[in-house]
Order: structure tokens, then C-alpha cells, then sequence
């Protein structure tokens, strides 16, 4: 009997290794094996044509205490991060909170927002370039109206960041949806309750809504601003990190280092720093955790 | 009674309230992709001589005499015209009437910002488009590897997520939170060594680094997968079992006809995912005629210099087929946007 049992263990098992298979090899050919490469030619001088040569922790000293670039992509990103993060947070969050209303026309209205996160960047930049170029775009006109004369957006070293978090925020559908359905989950008798005690919309906004939404809010954010370090499409398409490396995001000086200047270990360098920010953010979100995670679905015995 | 009155006739200013607020802010999605339309349908000359309009619109310019000559917008005894210019002698210039030629007016110079324009639909901008760059070769291309990835990510994905959805063994719960790591993991770490990988064994310049990995499970999609499947009854599978079925069968015959939404959803993800990549493309492939749509589209700038109008068209055709499978499927999107947005 127990032989019997221990038998259909095994062939159980091969089947769940055979199953698994595709994602161990993916792991270990896609994920583990680049990660420990990665980490080894951030320890190298590595063109990426001739064999990397060791040179210890230099890649990380010049990027921490000789390289200017380094330390403006990061602030690049940091306050784009704290600019249009914020922003198409409250923006995001605005939005839900007016659908929430339960106004006609509800779906219409969302999937309208909804409608630039499921476009190419590639077309977003196309689109905004010609709304912000300096003669013919609209954006300068409607300035024009306002007795202001609108800047060359994309070539002058001012106003090239302002465009690019005007952008990102024709995408703040995204953000909404998850808002809106947070809003939605949010139980009515808690609404009734604070009602009967006669608060207003403003106070069961502030005691009601917000606290209950803080959880989803606070993961957007962090999310919002680790995704600023992958940001690329756009300003590369757009100002390719000019001018005057006014628009140097992180992610396109990673990019430039290890595609065109050939620096395949300092950008590998500039990855592990990218891999340590993330990191920081999201011990960030899981020291937060046990605020706001519910687990469900739990395997049940079989 | 009477607050419940006054309560409700608040809630309904509000929605209408909400509702002006909305529709207002629904202007900043709508107007840029209007532009975006209009840019598409102007001619070149234009795009780049008269201010965006919300029509398109081209330099109204007309015969007289059999010379073709400038439209403007002049005022004549206190009425706006629309007047060609048939002879320009010094202060004072000839103008006709562009119906009636014969009807002739001698008034001051006319400031050349005063041009008018008129309505003027180029729609071969599309055909043009799709012929002078190979943009119709382009979105073949992109949709080989649409096909490919959507086929790989879900096949592996949903085999994976099985494993971990059904089977437990010592390590599994390990193996899964080494999969969730992943998922937070930059890309940007994998990056160059994964590039080099490829471009050492002749993958450079190919589709093969855009699919291949596709093959080998996503760990979002397999998150997704399997919270779908632990919600299926196991007392569905060990039916199954006792009828005779494998695992496989129970997968193929019990798990996945229950698991049709999660399917739809990680294949629509995928799809638009591709359609609109660029950084993968942008890195592996050099020959033009491997170029995805997303690649493709830089040619009007750079090969073509400045051809802002067949620019906008190609946008335009690479826009519609994500948004046009967003309105058709839209209720998966919003379920996958959701999870994602509350997962652990």
C-alpha cells in the first residue's frame, strides 16, 4: 500500500517538474544566469566586442564620485518622478472619484480615459510632437491666446522636462481604473454610517474615502516611481535625453552607455544601482504591507 | 423626510457637477487624438505652413487669368471676403472674386498672414503611407512576432501555473517566491548580458531574442494564471482523474474551459504588449526588413525627412488595431489592470 502511494508521489512529481520545466529553464537561462553575468561585468571594463577585464569596484567608484551624468540622470529622474507622480496620482485619483458619482454614461467615460495606456508611446510621442512644436503646434497657439509666446519645447533645456510630465499625464487612465475600483470596493454601510453622524461629502471623503484608499494609493506611488527609472520610449523618441542632457533619464543613460558608447560594464554598473533604488522602494511597499495586503486563494490540501 | 429629500437633490447636483467635470477633462484625451486625425488627412505643404487645425485644412489657393494665386482674407465695405490677388503693385494690389473673376476690387497690400485656407481631405496620405516606407511589411512583421510571443506566453505560462496551481511538493512554496521576486526584478539588470547572450550565438538581428523567451513562462502571467485556477474546485479535477484523465487532460479538459476570462486577458495583454513594444525591437534588430511597426514608424522622420503627414497616418493605422481590440474586449483589460493594481 505505502509503495503503492509512494510511487504515485513519484510520477506526480515528474509530472510537476515537467510542468514547471518551462519557467526552471526560463529562470535559469533568462533571469539567474544574465543577473550573475550582469554582476560580474559590473566589476569589468567590458566593450561588449572584446573580453571584459576586471577592474573591482572602479565602475561603481566613477559613477559615485567622478561622474557628473550619473548624478544628473538621477535627479532628472527623481524629479520627474516627484513631479508627474504626484500629479497623475491626484489626477488619477480625481477622475475615479468624479466617475464614482455614479454619472450617466459611467463606462463611456472610462473607457475614453482608459484609452492612452493601451497606446504605443511610440504614437504618444509622435502625437505630442505635434502639439508641441514651436510654430504650427497647438500647445504654443492656445499660449499665443494668453498673450504668452511658447518655447521650441523639445530643444530648449527648460521646458523639454515640463513637456515630457505633460505627457505622461494624457496617461493617467491607467492609474484611474485601479482607483475606481478600489472606490467601488469600498462597503456603502460606511458611507451610511458616517452619514447618519452628519458628516458632509468633504469630511466622508477625508475620514472615509482616503483612509480606506491609502493602501492602493500608497502602492501606485511606489509603483509610479520605480516605473520612472524604466521610462524610455518617450523621451528617447522626443529628445533621445537632450537637450544638453536636460532630459537624461536614467534609463537613457543606461541605455546610451551600453549601446552606443560601447561602456557595457558601467551600464551594467548603472543597472545594480537601478536594482538597489527598486529595491529600497519595494521594501518600501512590503514594510507598509501588513497595513494593507489581504491574502486569499490559499492552496487548499489535496 | 426632509433630509432624505434634500439628500438626494444634493447627490443629484453633484453627479451633474461630476459629470461637466468629466466631460471637460475627457477634451485633454479627446483634442490631441483629433489632432492627431486631422494631421493624418492634411497635405504635406500644409502640415508645416499653416497652424494645427481641427479640420484639415491647406492654403487656399485658386486660378485667375490662368495663373494660380493666393486666397486672403480681406474686408470689403465692412464685410469679410475671401479674395484672390490678381496683380500686386506696390501699395495697392488687384484682387478678383475666386467665383467671379470679373468682379475686381483695388485695395491695400494684404499681409501674407491673412491667407485663407480651406477644407482639403488627403486621405492617400494612408496608401501613401503604407507605399513609399514598406509600413504594410512592418505590421506583417510585427504580427509574426505578435503571434509567436502570444502563443509562447500563454502555453508556457498556463503549463506553469498548473504546477503551482495543483501539484505540492517540498520547494514548491520556495520556487513560487522565487517567481514573485522575479516580477519586481528590472529588466534593466538582465539586460546586457541577455543582449550579448544573443548576439553571440548569431541572434543579433533576428526575431528569434523578441520570441524565443516568450517560450519560457512570464511570471506575472503564471501569478495570474494560477490565482485564476486555485479557484476552481479540485473536486472538478478528481473527477476528471477518476474518469480516467491525465494531467494534461485535466488541464486541457477542466482547468482551461473554466479559465477562459484569464486566457482572453494575459493573450490581449500580450498582444498589445507587442504591437506596441519598442525597446526590444529597437535594440535586436538592424535590417529594415525585419522593423516592427513601432521601429517602422521613425523612417518618416529620418529617411523621408519631416514627412509629419504620412508620419501621423502610420501612427493613426498603429493605434487603431490596440484600441479597436480595447473597445471590443475592454472588460478583460480592466479586470487584468485591476489585479495588477491591488496584487500582493
Amino acid at each position: 500500500m505505502g509503495t503503492i502511494t509512494s510511487q504515485r508521489r513519484k510520477v506526480e512529481a515528474r509530472w510537476a517538474l515537467a510542468f514547471l520545466g518551462p519557467w526552471i529553464v526560463g529562470f535559469l537561462a533568462f533571469t539567474l544566469g544574465p543577473m550573475v553575468a550582469s554582476l560580474f561585468f559590473s566589476f569589468t571594463r567590458y566593450t561588449g566586442t572584446s573580453a571584459p577585464v576586471w577592474i573591482g569596484l572602479d565602475n561603481y567608484i566613477t559613477l559615485l564620485t567622478g561622474d557628473p551624468k550619473f548624478w544628473n540622470s538621477m535627479g532628472i529622474t527623481f524629479t520627474f518622478a516627484f513631479v508627474a507622480v504626484p500629479l497623475s496620482l491626484v489626477l488619477g485619483f480625481l477622475l475615479a472619484y468624479l466617475l464614482n458619482f455614479k454619472i450617466p454614461g459611467m463606462k463611456v467615460w472610462r473607457t475614453l480615459f482608459y484609452l492612452p495606456s493601451v497606446i504605443s508611446g511610440v504614437v504618444v510621442a509622435i502625437l505630442w510632437r505635434g502639439l508641441f512644436d514651436e510654430k504650427f503646434g497647438v500647445v504654443n497657439f492656445v499660449l499665443s491666446w494668453l498673450g504668452m509666446v511658447g518655447p521650441d519645447w523639445f530643444t530648449n533645456s527648460q521646458f523639454a522636462l515640463v513637456a515630457l510630465v505633460l505627457i505622461s499625464l494624457w496617461g493617467v487612465g491607467g492609474g484611474m481604473i485601479i482607483y475606481l475600483a478600489g472606490l467601488q470596493g469600498i462597503p456603502t454601510s460606511l458611507y451610511e454610517a458616517s452619514e447618519l453622524d452628519g458628516a458632509g461629502r468633504w469630511q466622508q471623503l477625508t475620514r472615509v474615502t482616503l483612509p480606506m484608499m491609502s493602501p492602493v494609493i500608497f502602492y501606485n506611488l511606489i509603483i509610479g516611481i520605480i516605473s520612472c527609472f524604466q521610462y524610455f520610449t518617450e523621451a528617447w523618441i522626443l529628445t533621445k535625453g537632450g537637450p544638453d542632457d536636460a532630459t537624461l533619464f536614467y534609463n537613457i543613460y543606461l541605455y546610451k552607455n551600453a549601446f552606443l558608447y560601447g561602456a557595457m560594464g558601467y551600464a551594467s554598473a548603472l543597472a545594480w544601482v537601478l536594482f538597489f533604488v527598486v529595491l529600497v522602494f519595494t521594501a518600501l511597499v512590503f514594510r507598509s504591507s501588513s497595513m494593507w495586503v489581504y491574502y486569499e486563494g490559499e492552496v487548499r490540501k489535496s | 423626510m426632509s433630509s432624505i429629500l434634500s439628500s438626494s437633490r444634493r447627490s443629484r447636483w453633484e453627479r451633474r457637477v461630476a459629470l461637466i467635470l468629466v466631460a471637460v477633462g475627457s477634451l485633454a484625451i479627446l483634442v490631441p487624438l483629433a489632432y492627431l486625425v486631422s494631421g493624418s488627412l492634411t497635405s504635406k505643404e500644409t502640415i508645416k505652413t499653416v497652424p494645427q487645425s481641427l479640420v484639415p485644412s491647406e492654403t487656399y489657393r485658386t486660378p485667375i487669368d490662368g495663373q494660380i494665386t493666393f486666397v486672403y482674407n480681406m474686408t470689403v465695405n465692412g464685410q469679410p471676403r475671401q479674395l484672390a490677388v490678381v496683380e500686386k503693385n506696390g501699395e495697392n494690389w488687384v484682387y478678383a472674386n475666386p467665383d467671379n473673376p470679373a468682379e475686381r476690387y483695388t485695395l491695400p497690400a494684404a499681409d501674407p498672414s491673412a491667407r485663407a485656407t480651406k477644407l482639403a481631405f488627403h486621405p492617400e496620405n494612408y496608401s501613401t503611407a503604407l507605399t513609399k516606407s514598406p509600413f504594410g511589411s512592418y505590421m506583417l512583421n510585427t504580427l509574426v512576432i505578435l503571434a509567436f510571443v502570444t502563443l509562447g506566453t500563454v502555453l508556457s505560462s498556463v503549463l506553469v501555473a498548473f504546477a503551482f496551481a495543483r501539484y505540492r511538493f517540498r520547494g514548491m512554496p520556495l520556487l513560487f517566491m522565487i517567481l514573485l521576486s522575479t516580477v519586481m526584478l528590472p529588466s534593466q539588470v538582465l539586460l546586457i548580458p541577455t543582449f550579448v547572450f544573443f548576439a553571440n550565438i548569431g541572434w543579433y538581428n533576428t526575431w528569434l531574442p523578441l520570441i524565443v523567451p516568450a517560450f519560457f513562462a512570464n511570471a506575472w502571467d503564471v501569478f495570474l494564471f494560477r490565482q485564476f485556477f486555485l479557484a476552481i474546485p479540485l473536486e472538478l479535477d478528481e473527477a476528471a482523474k477518476i474518469d480516467g484523465c491525465g494531467p494534461l487532460r485535466v488541464l486541457w479538459h477542466v482547468i482551461l474551459p473554466e479559465s477562459l476570462p484569464v486566457v482572453l486577458t494575459v493573450t490581449l495583454f500580450t498582444m498589445i504588449y507587442v504591437w506596441n513594444d519598442y525597446f526590444g525591437p529597437l535594440i535586436y534588430l538592424k535590417d529594415r526588413a525585419l522593423f516592427t511597426v513601432a521601429l517602422g514608424l521613425q523612417d518618416f522622420n529620418a529617411l523621408y525627412f519631416q514627412q509629419s503627414h504620412l508620419q501621423a497616418a502610420g501612427a493613426l493605422m498603429m493605434l487603431l488595431p490596440p484600441v479597436l481590440v480595447f473597445f471590443f474586449a475592454q472588460k478583460y483589460f480592466i479586470q487584468g489592470t485591476v489585479v495588477s493594481g491591488v496584487k500582493g
